[in-house]
């Protein structure tokens, strides 16, 4: 009996000492790769990090657009069509700049549709959402299947990221952040800019408030005299442009190309990470670097394999659960923080003026 | 009759705008096509669907084969919406329905048929629960959203099954990763073809959640959770066991679903075996009301819809994911009922269900439905 | 000044609502410069309709209103704004979560670079305002922070802000203490001394006797009398708005407590945010005694009732019933128990408003005998369900078609004795009433208060919570008196002096 004891306690004690020594080997590789990872975090987030801002201007005016995967879907499929028709014409480069103009533009006319959906028509919330999904996938297949497809040519391609000097990229510290936000494409590169901008909109600017207001309270704001629908109209549409230009960042600054349900379940990552950042943009965007992290860390170990024994380890663990992982890391957070944050009060709530007309 | 008309008038005029404005769509999108710009196109397009549909025996099989998934499905969904709960997890708890009826029908392939035909059904309609009970436990203690946490599920669920294909079930002798033959576990073929034991099956399951909502104190603790938690909470029901037991029974309904496709129609599981049955379920939901009956007739016309559709492909060349338009135009004039009163000048009932405010409500609620005791 | 036209006067204001309610009808209304004006009707006689109207959030069918004799069309409450009227809503408009200074700006926010909000600017200016009538309000302090009676305040300061010349104020004293009314009072002269014209609007006689200086009465959507508080008398004015004459005391006879029913002790629970809420009852109710709460709302009282009923899970303490421990308890198993419930909520809580009748009246006890059974207990048992419905709506007078309407057809009163009819049977232990008359006409109230008296009677420990202090004082046989989640007084009926009382509520007893 003693003996098996001991011997079933070196086993543990064999163990927690491997644990450890992977642990500490997993912390010395994540240092190592850090700087490679972090221009990929930043790509990887910012479709997530527009939709979740999309998400937050939706729903701070009271408005709950689970579309989101879908006006993304859509607008980078017309984003990438003006591509594809337009660069023998005009050239690459502007016919990919006319792209992000057409999905920003088609992102914006999809949000008209959703605030009169669920503004003026009062259809529900959810299922104008699930409306527009439905419909942005059969739409987007329909047409690819129609025009591209059969013309077997290519789009208008990718724009190529911006290069910072050797000499700024190699600084310690800041070398790598200034890489992380600067070494990308245009539309990555103004995230962080739209970002601060509306995280100081909302907080500090008449419009902010309004916002705020009628989320919150719409029957209040209407009693000071604020267009509650007006207001709604606006954010929803904003909200959606930004979604547009996620959109626009998949086909037109990431890949250079579109396929059938592209966007692959990031509009609702998008609505944890808006969760996640409890309705702020800044904390949206918090998230969606959360989210890129967990999928950069599947890419990242394909490409630059650990040594020794974690490497073993990690290697074992097949691709799928690396690609299945940011979906499982979103249930995992999901569910422990929403709890703990407090959504606007109105949110999901249609506005009836009574006792008009 | 009036009253039949009052229910059902919206969903019709709303199938009817549909393939309207589907048919501009058609007429629209025929400039870019080689043949040209074809204003009678659409009497085409609908024409061979129709006749791929229902213009021959083997169309209406065909027809009824497609429904039977659907009929299950749609009644997985709107079981969801009774309890005030979107489970857009359909098309993951079918997919994990599917694999494990698979994989227990191919372990089971040579035992006879009483014995490997239900054992493999209840390993389906059992991967189909676990499945919808992780969402439903989640929003039960946690108040995760369902909307969110299913989609998400829904991924996974697909590369998870890739993988467990690849390297745990693989079954050996062929080129390509897939599950064994599932001999003597196949669903019967009663008629024709491929008219199998699985469309009975899927008819009597709607009289039994009919019944199940109608006529017990379960459907009516589902039902009053639904269309108000508070009021089920201060009851002494527990909304937050029936949020996990009907997100449990929702995920077995599409489990079961993804059995007799798996049984009646495939035989085996392998990678990119996707399929439509998710979102048409949705569609099916909201077309029946989420009302059993409501819901078999719907997905017999979704049916129809996917029964006809390759037929119409290849003859008209108007791509199959016209359908998926049809069907969010079905949805999309469904909760703008006001469009189709509008231009129908008709007076009926809403056709869009009360409980889907709970789903809005609950949606950023934070706090599970009927808060946290 | 007689050749002075009146500020306000409304002139044949007609409203029918979609569902067919007839709630104003020709109603003549004039307001003269300085005065307070009361508008006295019963709950539902139309006077909120009216206001609504004249605050743009309501269209009238017909009528006409003039400011200072000039017709004006008020489409909005930013044409309400812009014509110098001001409401402060019986359900105030304020954003919780927004701080005083948001609140009192927005809508007309001082901005700089066109866009910018300046709360500073807009702070020193309400301070400066909020001086000059006597508040003392710290404009960055969140709404939610503050007392019932402060966010009056507020609502207040916002109209005042605004230019309001036109105060109307709805129900303002319903949430409030005795002194808090007196204060509140002292404001509104201040107001009209300077020059402002007010219509107060209410149900409680002697209060519009107080303040008013003129008094418009409304029955049924229609104007029934006008007159001066000097020539009229508080039975005259009751027996105007109800049309009938009514009792104003309640005839509770004598109680007969028997032994102790229900005992908490020690009981601590959190409110919804996670704050303290019940920082340690104690309670007893005897059987055959009403136990009433007084208190401002939000002092604990709705987390009490709560956790009576199971509904919200203690942190600490015990809640006992005839000896049993039911601390733990579900609300399934309290309901077995004896325990029954009428909640202040009945939207929220007390009926599924898509529900017939008849599930309705059965939703408590959907799971009992006779109204499930058979197969493994779950089938129900429709036709019990039925009886059930069709005795409780000739028993408690339930004005309805039949059984099968859906509760939302009902009128606010019917549905309360819905919620009433099912929660008040013969064989209860406990019977927790939160707010049960609130919002109801006087008939409804009568029937609901001889109710509880004769369920008292049979021997029925009851606790009755309100925020109506007269309701408390009229139907209790001892009051409790709650304040920052502490019982911090207990009465015996005949030594609970409104004063006293209305005291306590406000300062929790430390006072000087």
């Amino acid at each position: 009996m003693g003996r098996r004891l001991t011997t079933w306690r070196i086993h543990l004690m064999e163990l927690i000492g491997t644990v450890l020594r992977l642990i500490w080997e997993l912390a010395v590789y994540l240092f190592t790769v850090v700087p490679d990872l972090l221009p990929i975090i930043l790509a990887l987030a910012t479709p997530l990090a527009l939709g979740a801002l999309c998400g937050v201007l939706n729903e701070r005016s009271g408005i709950v657009n689970i579309g989101i995967e879908g006006i993304m879907l859509v607008a980078a499929f017309f984003g990438y069509l003006t591509g594809f028709a337009f660069h023998d014409a005009i050239g690459s480069g502007p016919s990919i700049a006319l792209g992000i103009l057409v999905a920003v533009l088609v992102g914006a006319l999809l949000g008209l549709l959703h605030a009169w959906l669920t503004i003026s028509v009062r259809a529900d919330q959810i299922i104008a959402g699930t409306m527009m999904n439905i419909a942005a996938f059969g739409m987007t297949g329909y047409l690819n299947r129609l025009i591209i497809t059969p013309s077997g040519l290519g789009g208008a391609g990718v724009i190529a990221p911006f290069h910072l000097p050797d000499a700024i990229a190699n600084l310690p510290v800041v070398g790598p952040i200034l890489v992380m936000f600067l070494e990308q494409g245009p539309i990555a590169m103004s995230v962080l800019f739209i970002v601060l901008g509306l995280q100081f909109a909302l907080f500090r600017t008449r419009w902010g408030l309004r916002t705020r207001a009628v989320g919150e309270h719409p029957k209040a704001a209407d009693t000071v005299g604020i267009d509650v629908y007006r207001q709604r109209y606006l954010n929803v549409i904003l909200g959606c442009a930004l979604a547009g230009l996620a959109g626009a960042y998949l086909t037109l600054e990431s890949t250079g190309s579109f396929q059938n349900g592209m966007t692959n379940g990031r509009g609702f990552i998008a609505l944890a990470a808006m969760i996640f950042g409890r309705w702020t943009p800044i904390g949206a965007f918090g998230g969606a670097l959360l989210f890129g992290t967990a999928t950069a860390l599947g890419v990242v170990v394909s490409i630059r394999v650990p040594a020794g024994d974690l490497g073993t380890l990690m290697q074992s663990i097949p691709n799928e659960w690396y690609q299945a992982l940011p979906y499982l890391i979103t249930i995992v957070i999901l569910a422990g923080v929403v709890g703990r944050s407090t959504p606007p009060a109105a949110d999901g709530v249609p506005y009836v003026k009574e006792g008009k007309g | 009759m009036r009253r039949i008309w009052r229910v059902a008038s919206i969903p019709l005029l709303a199938i009817v705008l549909a393939f309207i404005v589907a048919a501009v769509i058609i007429v629209i999108s025929s400039i870019v096509t080689p043949t040209g710009f074809d204003l009678f196109l659409p009497l085409g397009a609908y024409g061979s669907l129709f006749a791929g549909a229902f213009g021959s025996g083997t169309g209406i099989v065909n027809t009824l084969v497609a429904a039977a998934p659907l009929i299950l499905g749609g009644l997985a969904v709107g079981l969801g919406f009774k309890a005030g709960l979107f489970n857009i997890g359909v098309a993951g708890q079918f997919l994990v329905g599917a694999f494990a009826a698979a994989v227990a029908g191919a372990n089971l392939a040579g035992a006879p048929t009483v014995l490997a035909l239900p054992v493999a059904m209840v390993a389906g309609a059992l991967g189909g629960a676990a499945f919808g009970f992780i969402p439903g436990f989640l929003k039960a203690r946690t108040g995760a959203h369902e909307v969110v946490t299913t989609i998400m599920l829904n991924n996974a669920a697909v590369l998870l099954l890739t993988w467990a294909v690849n390297d745990l079930v693989r079954a050996p002798g062929f080129s390509f990763p897939r599950t064994g033959e599932i001999g003597n576990s196949a669903l019967p073929v009663l008629l024709g073809r491929n008219l199998h034991l699985g469309i009975p099956l899927a008819v009597l399951t709607v009289f039994a959640v009919r019944w199940l909502l109608d006529r017990t104190t379960i459907g009516f603790e589902i039902r009053t959770v639904g269309q108000n938690p508070n009021a089920a909470r201060y009851s002494g029901m527990r909304p937050i066991f029936i949020t996990a037991l009907t997100m449990t029974l929702s995920g077995m309904l599409a489990g079961i679903a993804g059995s007799i496709q798996m049984l009646g129609v495939i035989g085996f599981y392998a990678p990119g075996i996707t399929g439509s049955v998710g979102f048409d379920s949705i569609a099916v939901a909201l077309l029946g009301r989420s009302d059993p009956i409501g819901i078999l007739f719907a997905a017999i016309l979704f049916g129809a819809f996917r029964a006809g559709a390759p037929l119409m492909q290849i003859e008209t060349s108007v791509p199959i994911e016209i359908i998926d338009i049809i069907q969010a135009l079905v949805i999309l004039f469904l909760a703008a009922d006001l469009i189709v009163k509008r231009v129908f000048r008709v007076r009926a009932d809403k056709p869009v269900i009360s409980e889907l405010a709970t789903v809005a409500r609950t949606w950023a609620g934070g706090s599970p439905p009927g808060g946290s005791t | 000044m007689s050749d002075q036209p009146p500020v306000l006067e409304m002139r044949g204001i007609t409203k029918r609502f979609p569902t067919g309610t007839l709630a104003n009808e020709a109603i003549d209304l004039e307001l003269r410069k300085g005065e307070i004006h009361a508008l006295l009707g019963e709950n539902g006689a139309g006077k909120s309709t009216l206001m609504n109207i004249l605050y743009g959030l309501v269209t009238p069918d017909a009528g006409e209103i003039r400011i200072d004799g000039q017709p004006v069309v008020i489409r909005d409450p930013a044409d309400a704004i812009s014509r110098g009227i001001g409401m402060v809503h019986q359900h105030f408009m304020l954003i919780p979560v927004l701080s005083v200074a948001e609140n009192v700006v927005l809508g007309q926010e001082i901005v700089r670079a066109g866009e910018i909000l300046d709360l500073g600017e807009a702070a020193t200016r309400i301070s400066l305002l909020a001086k000059k009538l006597g508040f003392d309000i710290d404009p960055s302090s969140k709404i939610e922070q503050l007392s019932v009676g402060q966010q009056q305040r507020v609502e207040i300061l916002k109209a005042i802000y605004r230019n309001a010349r036109i105060l109307v104020l709805d129900e303002p004293t319903a949430v409030l203490t005795p002194q808090e009314t007196r204060e509140i009072f002292e404001v509104l002269r201040r107001l009209r001394a300077e020059g402002a014209s007010i219509i107060f609007i209410s149900h409680k006689l002697d209060e519009v006797l107080e303040i008013a200086d003129r008094i418009t009465v409304i029955r049924r959507g229609k104007v029934v009398g006008s007159r001066t508080p000097t020539d009229c008398t508080e039975n005259e004015l009751a027996e105007l708005m109800v049309g009938r004459a009514v009792s104003l005391r309640v005839d509770r006879g004598r109680s007969h407590p028997g032994d102790v029913m229900v005992e908490v002790s020690e009981l601590r629970a959190k409110n919804d945010r996670g704050h303290e809420a019940l920082q340690g009852v104690d309670l007893s109710v005897r059987a055959g005694e009403i136990v009433g709460i007084a208190g401002v709302a939000g002092n604990g009282q709705e987390e009490l009732v709560e956790a009576l009923i199971g509904l919200r899970r203690p942190t600490a303490g015990r809640i006992r019933l005839a000896g049993q421990d039911l601390t733990r308890a579900s609300v399934e198993t309290r309901r077995d128990r004896g325990i029954a419930f009428v909640p202040a909520d009945r939207h929220r809580f007390g009926l599924v408003l898509t529900y017939p009748l008849d599930d309705n009246l059965a939703l408590t006890r959907y799971a009992e005998h006779p109204f499930a059974g058979g197969f493994a207990g779950i089938v129900r048992n429709f036709r019990a369900i039925t009886e059930n419905a069709i005795r409780l709506i000739k028993e408690f007078d339930i004005r309805a078609p039949g059984p099968k309407v859906p509760a939302s057809s009902l009128s606010g009163g019917n549905q309360q004795k819905v919620v009433v009819a099912r929660e008040f049977r013969h064989d209860l232990k406990l019977l927790v009433l939160d707010q049960p008359t609130r919002g109801l006409d006087v008939g409804s109230i009568e029937f609901i208060h001889k109710q509880v008296i004769a369920r008292r009677d049979d021997g029925v420990a009851i606790v009755l919570v309100s925020a109506e202090l007269d309701e408390v004082l009229d139907l209790a046989d001892r009051v409790l008196v709650m304040f920052r989640g502490r019982v911090v007084g207990v009465f015996p009926a005949e030594e609970a002096q409104r004063e006293k009382v209305g005291l306590l509520m406000a300062t929790g007893g430390d006072r000087s």
